[in-house]
């Protein structure tokens, strides 16, 4: 039995031998890219959007392309990833650690909250439940004034320092604070390569493939949606942090359904269901938005012609296509 | 052909005046009945007789709105369907139901995982061997492990029909419950479908749903005629096919 564990880890028809090289070492070439990323970069600034919103989409992507729900709420758990760990520091003097960790648990919390609500529904219904709940959350932290500032945001975030084991890593320096970034985004890209090849992956996968099937083999569909979501707000969560200490500020539009609509766009631009989709999804957006934003105020005009050219001619996305033709 | 007859008598399930309503309409109306173990029970009748919703009583895809199922002298009415297949009640689909994108071996694979690990999200599945190792042999006795790298959705309908059997078997089920095995499939695809459901009732229970009558007639134990969401008749398929009401029912609207 030679070729027994091939299947599993490459679970989808046989493709070319780049693509299972890829799929082997998924994360650590994610890592290598990341890592060399800043240096072909023109700004650091730009390349630290793009892990970020990478970092989300990547989160969003579990429960968008595996597990095959559009959720219009993950604003909603972005953000309060980012308020939770600004909340931390700025209220409660938390040191960068925990406040990253109380963004994580944000997120964690926040997801398991609308998931309990949202899970049952799907479809369209699923899409418009976490869309309603993401709002009422808007406006959760929009009121609390004295804990959110309310429509000014969050302010005040400063994390000059980080302290690594007596290791003083000066933050305001955009290379380094590039690097403490992606050294997050690279561990969440192993974590969730992880969690894409356990046992628990391929449930998603076959609840994705077919709902009734997979409880006929008596997998309880409900619990896995949901633990789903549950993680995917983690990575959001994580996500929104990040954002928190890059800005130093929070603004009350993270929790807006723009940034509900802007991952989907990510996601479907790189590829939905797909491990570096994503992360490619984010690039391509974030480099357009900011060159065509040069030359034109009205840049939504084109980047949006593209994306809507993208989605009509490559409904796979970006990497999803590279694959397709890789098979052939 | 009566393999039953020489075992024990055990009843496996049990089914106390169950009914089943949608809204008004009575799809199924106080059925009780008693499957034995080892046995191969058929449920025939014409179109709308309640054959499928009673099926789906039986695997508990959904819930009796009277009457009691009975699994092995446990109640098990009203439980949530992945809790049945953790019993050991497997079925497989009227209409063909595999995860489509997945491989054959996938397929299975996934289908034995539900026993072993279902909410594991750190190991990684490549370490379960012994998965693979079954699903090899599984694939093997359903016929299909030539095709076993294909992705499912590229198999044949008859190759699907034999994949739904194997996914079913992949829960090691004590009782095996086959909605209509043979839909759609060519005379030749139907006797080799024939030959394995003979095959997997010397090893476990099969109850059966379908709508031709001379196809089970073969190779059933036992017999229970639905019509108008009512038990017509129960018996041999001797004494089934000589029963006066079952006659006018098939002569009615003439036998398949």
């Amino acid at each position: 039995m030679t070729g027994a564990t091939e299947s599993i880890k490459q679970p989808r028809a046989t493709t070319g031998s780049w693509y299972e090289f890829a799929t082997r070492h998924r994360a650590s070439i994610v890592a290598a890219v990341i890592l060399i990323f800043p240096l072909v970069m023109p700004f650091t600034a730009l390349a630290v959007n793009i892990l970020i919103y990478g970092l989300y989409a990547v989160g969003f992507n579990l429960v968008f392309g595996y597990l095959g729900l559009l959720s219009f709420g993950h604003a909603a758990l972005f953000g309060t990833g980012a308020y939770l760990c600004g909340i931390a520091i700025v209220h409660f003097g938390c040191p960068w650690y925990a406040a990253i960790a109380a963004g994580i648990a944000g997120g964690l919390l926040m997801a398991s909250l609308i998931g309990v609500l949202a899970i049952r529904t799907r479809g369209i219904y699923f899409a418009m439940v976490t869309m309603a709940l993401s709002q009422c959350v808007y406006y959760l932290f929009y009121q609390a004034v004295d804990l959110t500032g309310g429509e000014n945001g969050l302010r005040g975030i400063n994390v000059r320092t980080i302290d690594l084991f007596g290791l003083r890593l000066d933050f305001i320096n955009p290379m380094i604070r590039y690097y403490v970034i992606a050294a997050f985004v690279i561990a969440a890209f192993f974590v969730m390569s992880r969690i894409l090849a356990s046992p628990f992956g391929a449930v998603i996968e076959a609840v994705r493939e077919n709902e009734m099937r997979a409880r006929a083999s008596g997998y309880d569909v409900t619990k896995t949606r949901l633990l789903t979501f549950v993680l995917s707000g983690g990575f959001c969560g994580l996500a929104g942090a990040l954002q928190a200490l890059h800005l130093s500020i929070v603004p009350i539009e993270i929790l807006h359904y723009e940034t509900s609509g802007l991952v989907v766009m990510i996601a479907l631009l790189g590829g939905m269901g797909t491990f570096f989709g994503p992360m490619i999804g984010a690039a391509v957006f974030l480099i357009l938005e900011n060159v065509v934003s040069v030359w034109t105020v009205h840049w939504q005009l084109i980047v949006g012609a593209i994306f809507i050219a993208c989605v009509l001619f490559f409904p796979a996305g970006i990497w999803g296509t590279l694959i397709a033709r890789g098979r052939r | 052909m009566s393999a039953a007859e020489g075992q024990t008598k055990e009843i496996i399930l049990r089914t106390r005046g169950v009914g089943k309503t949608f809204g008004k309409f009575v799809a199924l109306n106080d059925i009780s009945a008693e499957f034995s173990r080892g046995a191969i029970t058929s449920i025939i009748g014409p179109n709308g007789a309640g054959k499928s919703t009673y099926f789906n009583l039986l695997c508990g895809a959904f819930a009796p709105t009277k009457g009691s199922v009975e699994f092995e002298g446990k109640d098990v009415t009203g439980l949530p369907q992945h809790r049945f297949a953790h019993m050991g009640i497997a079925k497989s689909f009227q209409i063909t139901s595999v995860f489509p994108q997945l491989t054959t071996r996938e397929n299975i694979r996934v289908g034995l995982q539900a026993l072993v690990s279902r909410y594991d999200i750190w190991r990684p599945r490549a370490r379960l061997t012994e998965l693979v190792e079954r699903a090899d042999e599984l694939l093997a006795l359903v016929g299909l492990w030539e095709s076993r790298e294909r992705a499912a959705k590229t198999l044949a309908h008859g190759e699907q029909r034999a994949l739904e059997i194997g996914m079913a078997l992949a829960s090691q089920p004590r009782l095996l419950l086959l909605d209509e095995p043979t839909a759609g499939m060519s005379p030749e695809e139907t006797r080799t479908m024939m030959d394995l459901i003979v095959k997997l009732a010397k090893e476990r229970t099969v109850i059966l749903v379908e709508h031709k009558m001379k196809l089970v007639l073969g190779i059933s134990d036992r017999i229970l005629v639905l019509h108008h969401g009512e038990l017509l008749a129960e018996g041999t398929p001797q004494e089934v096919r000589q029963n006066e009401a079952v006659k006018r029912v098939y002569l009615g609207q003439r036998e398949h």
